[in-house]
């Protein structure tokens, strides 16, 4: 992990096309919200549609005490991730009691009702957005982008750290119980409720914490780029398209389906994009449900036994 | 007064726009989110038409009607072989609707942009003044056309044999086969009807309100805050509580500002969830 | 002092009256059969004790200690273990990931941490599934799924096993076999209360017989005595 951190770096002090950390941030975004996500929908089985209301969340929460504060950006990172944190256990205390289909429906209507009141909101700019500036010191960066590169990489390792800590540790085997079984679970001692809150606030958190440095990197934020239904999109496509059932899953997902979309945004045009990504969701659902991992293990086996 | 007026004459027609969701998911118990998005496709297809033809919406709605019954029946098809056979249905068959709501609502942005599409119907624009209570006919026409279609609906649910099949068909398997029935073309003529009330609903929706690809979004919250406010399962249910949540939006919308309406729904929705999962008149 | 106690236990679903002021006493080890006739209320009974429902009247003692209000994982904590009427394993896990849930956290306290695996072996071992240990457990015929289910149950390392119909749709041999385990269990200090249809397991394996119709205790007693009461027999094969 330390060695990518330290070749994401040299990346940064080498390379000169911006287009490549602008490309990449977003890849890497993409990845974060993919890792979190599958805390709480591969892990655990609770299928969550409304990420971009945490996500949105996290970008408006930066905006807010940005604005009231100008707080430096760690610390807004931090606040993201603990406001969106509070938010994922609020939404699983009201709705993990219940069948994971009531959770998925109250994801996406929280995400709407985020939507609404940050429409409503005339502090943050109401329905026409607001602007936001870049800060005009980067430290040892050629660029505020190269520095923003640099935050969303070391969030991403954060988040694949701990989405790899979770599913080898002990809240793992529980959280792979409840999905395939949460009554046995129960019976078998697994304090079900609390490892869903468990993962709902880690997801939550994660979320959050992708979204804080995003005003800074579009400079103008309006609630529909905010709340977007792209990044709710790919919050599910990518770990469902490079697999579930691993922590490394949603990665592969990621950085495939985050450079698809960066290729074909470029060449063909931007709602094509968006076709490609829903056909890609919807073909690996119907025909490859396990995902990437799911088919490269499917192979391994058959080439152990002939 | 009128607020009220206003709030049941939309009620009616979101209990046309819920029809078939109360079908999908309180019958089949498929989560089929993409509804609303099916019903904006049929908007579109009435705005076409409408345009190139003249034809009045609500005709060009029951016209499509079938096409949309076939296309519902196939995609049940789709979602059987893919889903139900292999028992994936709650993660993987939610998901299967989600990008397909999202692959319409696309498709559509990608041939008709964003801008908002109307249609032109002669009873658009008059209003019925009956005493002080004003009755705008571009909502009174879908009202009534929203109240025979789920009249039509819940007599054929209740009274024909196919419609009790369908009622049966989510408590009882084995009876259901018993009786000689296939549960599967039974259930493809189920998710047939419910996609085509989305056909005649989305005929409705662009008489009363000028469209656009992401309104569909809007009508999720509303749409199951309403099946399960409602109840699962239950037609009648189904109607009495779009009364109620279109009168409660058309309030809040006279006096906190429409752009609060859509909060409504999905807050309804949460409120229900927490604490009476099973609706009004649903069973536990 | 009794390991169970379960004093006017009443559980109703909206209007239908299941389980009607059941009393219900556990000695530590004992052998305890529950039988009725389809619809009594044996598995609602099971699920008010181990926590999968919540009874509306009555209490719930285990070991001492009152455990109405508390919910099944508590209970899976405390001591008391279950398999189902439709075994329900973990399907993506292998056999012995499957142990390694309850011993993880049913038997936390109980067990040492580090040999998780080692006792989960142990288990399959004695249950006779260690050649499968490895296996996707979706991929197991049906007796060695019940008999996945009773070794997950036996992880949990209860004193109380509740055993829900075990030997349903299994040949005679086989019932001989689930039979022979669950007498196994109990000789380890094991109380069991068995869920049976088949008469002769029940007859074989009860020190005790309780039987249950439409929700009331309507006999308890050794086995004969039970078997010989009309009252029973009119339960099963009506007036």
């Amino acid at each position: 992990m330390a060695a990518i951190l330290i070749a994401g770096f040299l990346f940064t002090q080498g390379a000169d096309n911006e287009f490549y950390f602008f490309a990449s941030y977003v890849v890497l975004q993409g990845l974060v919200m993919a890792v979190a996500w599958n805390i709480l929908g591969g892990f655990a089985g609770y299928v969550n549609f409304g990420s971009a209301g945490f996500f949105g969340a996290g970008v408006y929460t930066s905006i807010v005490l940005n604005k009231a504060f100008a707080l430096p950006l760690p610390l807004l990172i931090v606040a993201s991730g603990c406001v969106c944190g509070l938010l994922g256990l609020a939404t699983g205390v009201l709705t993990l009691r219940l069948k994971g289909i009531y959770f998925a429906i109250a994801t996406l209507a929280i995400a709407i009702m985020l939507e609404t009141v940050a429409s409503n909101w005339e502090y943050v700019g109401g329905a026409a957005g607001t602007f936001v500036l870049q800060p005009t010191e980067f430290f040892v960066f050629d660029s505020y982008i190269e520095l923003l590169f640099m935050v969303m990489l070391s969030l991403s390792i954060l988040a694949m750290i701990v989405a790899r800590y979770l599913s080898s540790s002990k809240i793992g085997h529980g959280l792979s119980a409840i999905r395939d079984d949460e009554l046995a679970a129960e019976c078998m001692g697994v304090p079900t409720l609390r490892l869903k809150l468990v993962s709902a606030v880690t997801m939550g958190a994660l979320m959050g914490m992708a979204g804080a440095p995003y005003p800074f990197f579009v400079t103008f934020i309006d609630p529909i780029s905010a709340f977007s239904l792209l990044i709710a999109v790919n919050a599910i496509a990518m770990p469902m398209i490079g697999g579930t059932a691993a922590w490394y899953g949603p990665v592969i997902g990621a950085l495939l389906l985050g450079l698809v979309q960066e290729i074909s945004t470029v060449t063909i045009s931007s709602e094509l994009n968006l076709l490609i990504v829903g056909v890609m969701l919807v073909g690996f659902i119907t025909l490859a449900p396990q995902g990437i991992v799911g088919l490269a293990r499917k192979l391994w086996l058959k080439k152990r036994s002939p | 007064m009128n607020a009220v007026v206003t709030g049941v004459l939309l009620g009616g027609f979101y209990a046309a726009v819920a029809l078939g969701l109360s079908i999908t998911f309180g019958q089949l118990d498929i989560v089929n989110i993409a509804h609303p998005t099916f019903v904006i496709f049929g908007s579109y297809v009435a705005y076409i038409v409408n345009e190139n033809f003249g034809l009045d919406p609500v005709l060009a709605g029951i016209a499509f009607a079938p096409v949309f019954f076939l296309l519902g029946m196939a995609l049940y098809r789709v979602y059987y072989v893919s889903f139900e056979r292999t028992g994936q249905e709650s993660l993987s068959g939610l998901t299967f609707f989600f990008g397909l709501m999202f692959i319409i609502e696309v498709f559509l942005i990608l041939f008709y942009g964003v801008d908002y599409r109307l249609v032109s119907a002669p009873y658009i624009g008059k209003t019925w003044h009956l005493g002080f209570i004003d009755f705008p006919l571009r909502m009174t026409v879908p009202f009534v056309v929203a109240i025979v279609m789920t009249g039509g609906v819940f007599l054929y649910l209740s009274k024909t044999y196919m419609g009790r099949a369908i009622q049966a068909v989510s408590q009882d398997r084995l009876a259901l086969q018993l009786m000689g029935a296939d549960p599967i073309k039974v259930k493809q003529i189920a998710l047939g009807i419910a996609i085509a009330t989305a056909a005649v609903a989305g005929a409705l929706l662009i008489i009363i309100q000028p469209v656009e690809p992401s309104v569909g979004r809007l009508y999720i919250g509303r749409v199951f805050a309403i099946v399960v406010l409602g109840g699962m399962g239950s037609i009648g249910g189904t109607l009495v509580a779009a009364l109620m949540i279109g009168v409660i939006e058309s309030f809040i919308a006279t006096f906190y500002g429409p752009s609060w309406a859509p909060a409504v729904g999905y807050g309804i929705l949460l409120i229900t969830l927490a604490i009476r999962p099973q609706g009004i008149f649903g069973r536990a | 002092m009794p390991l169970l106690e379960v004093r006017d236990l009443t559980k109703s679903f909206g209007g239908f009256v299941a389980l009607n002021g059941i009393e219900l006493h556990l000695d530590p080890g004992e052998r305890l059969g529950l039988i009725g006739p389809n619809g009594s209320g044996k598995t609602t009974l099971i699920n008010c004790i181990s926590g999968a429902l919540f009874n509306d009247k009555g209490t719930v003692v285990f070991e001492g200690r009152d455990i109405t209000k508390l919910p099944a994982y508590k209970r899976a904590r405390l001591g008391i273990a279950r398999s189902f009427q439709i075994p329900r394993p973990f399907k993506s896990m292998t056999v012995l990931e499957n142990l390694c849930i309850p011993l993880e956290y049913a038997a936390w306290k109980r067990v040492d941490h580090r040999r998780i695996d080692d006792e989960a072996m142990e288990i399959l071992d004695l249950i006779g599934l260690s050649d499968k240990a490895q296996d996707n457990s979706s991929a197991l015929t049906q007796i060695e799924l019940r008999k996945l289910d009773l070794a997950r149950a036996l992880a949990a390392k209860p004193a109380l096993l509740v055993s829900d119909e075990a030997m349903a749709g299994l040949s005679g041999t086989e019932v001989d076999e689930i039979l022979d385990i669950l007498m196994m269990l109990n000789g380890r200090g094991l109380a069991v209360i068995m869920i049976e249809h088949i008469m002769r397991a029940v007859v074989r394996f009860s020190e005790r017989i309780i039987v249950l119709d439409a929700g009331k205790k309507i006999a308890e007693g050794v086995p004969d005595d039970v078997m010989r009461d009309p009252k029973v027999e009119r339960a099963y094969l009506g007036e």
